[in-house]
C-alpha cells in the first residue's frame, strides 16, 4: 500500500495542527505525532539561542528513506516528516513526525521509528548559543 | 575531474565557506579530500571514524574514489564539536 507521504524542511514555524489536517484520512483510526521543541537547558548549561541548518537536499533524500522503511515495516495511511531550520526560540517546535494509521499501536511504532531515525541519518545540525558560549551538537 | 565539496556546521565554519570546487586527479578518494581541506584547521586530527562522508548525497565509504562531477560533503560528528 502506498501512504500519503509529505516530506518537509521549511523556515517557518511549525503549526502541527495545519499539517495533521493534510494527512485526514477516513480510513484513519490513529494519528500518533512526535513534536520535537527547543528546551532551555543542555548538557548542564542554559541555552539562550538556537539554530538549525541542514544539507537541504540529502536531508529529503534521508526523510524520504525513512519514509519508505516504515511504509515497508507497517500499515500506514499517511507520514510526515517536517524539520524546521534557521533560528528558533526556546519552546518552538523544531521536528514534528505525524504518523496515521488504521490502528494505534502502528501509528505509535512507526512514529518512534520515524524520530528516532531521523536523528541517526538526517544531516540536520543543532547550534546551541550559552551564556558562556556556543557548539555544535547533535540533533 | 572537478568536484564540488559542501560543508555545514562546523566545517563550514571552520574553511569559512560552505561550497567548495575543487580539480583533481584521477583515485582522489573522500578522505583524502577531507585530509587535503582541513590540513592546517582544527579537525586535522580528527579521528576518521567521526566524519560520515556523502558522495551525491548517499553516505559511502570513506576510501571511496570519485568522479568528475560528484558532489562531496563530510558529515561532521553530531556530538561535541569545537566551536
Amino acid at each position: 500500500m502506498s501512504a500519503k507521504t509529505i516530506l518537509e524542511i521549511v523556515d517557518a514555524p511549525i503549526d502541527a495542527a495545519a499539517w495533521t489536517a493534510k494527512l485526514a484520512d477516513p480510513a484513519a483510526g490513529a494519528i500518533a505525532s512526535f513534536l520535537g521543541v527547543v528546551r532551555d537547558h543542555a548538557r548542564g548549561k542554559s541555552v539562550v539561542a538556537i539554530r538549525y541548518e541542514a544539507y537541504r537536499e540529502m536531508a529529503l533524500t534521508e526523510m524520504k528513506k525513512i519514509a519508505d522503511e516504515a511504509a515497508k515495516s507497517w500499515p500506514l495511511l499517511g507520514l510526515a516528516i517536517i524539520h524546521r531550520v534557521g533560528a528558533l526560540e526556546i519552546g518552538e517546535a523544531s521536528v514534528l513526525v505525524i504518523v496515521t494509521s488504521a490502528h494505534r499501536a502502528d501509528a505509535f511504532e512507526a512514529c518512534r521509528f520515524a524520530i528516532d531515525t531521523l536523528k541517526t541519518t538526517v544531516p540536520i545540525w543543532k547550534h546551541e548559543r550559552y551564556a558562556d558560549g556556543s557548539a555544535w551538537v547533535d540533533n | 575531474m572537478k568536484i564540488r565539496v559542501r560543508l555545514f556546521a562546523m566545517y563550514r565554519e571552520a574553511l569559512g565557506r560552505g561550497e567548495v570546487e575543487l580539480d583533481l586527479a584521477d583515485g582522489t578518494t573522500a578522505a583524502q579530500v577531507f585530509d587535503r581541506l582541513f590540513a592546517g584547521t582544527a579537525y586535522e586530527k580528527l579521528p576518521r571514524r567521526t566524519t560520515l562522508y556523502a558522495i551525491n548525497q548517499t553516505y559511502q565509504p570513506p576510501a571511496t574514489m570519485l568522479r568528475d562531477g560528484d558532489e562531496v560533503a563530510f558529515i561532521p560528528p553530531v556530538a561535541g564539536g569545537l566551536a
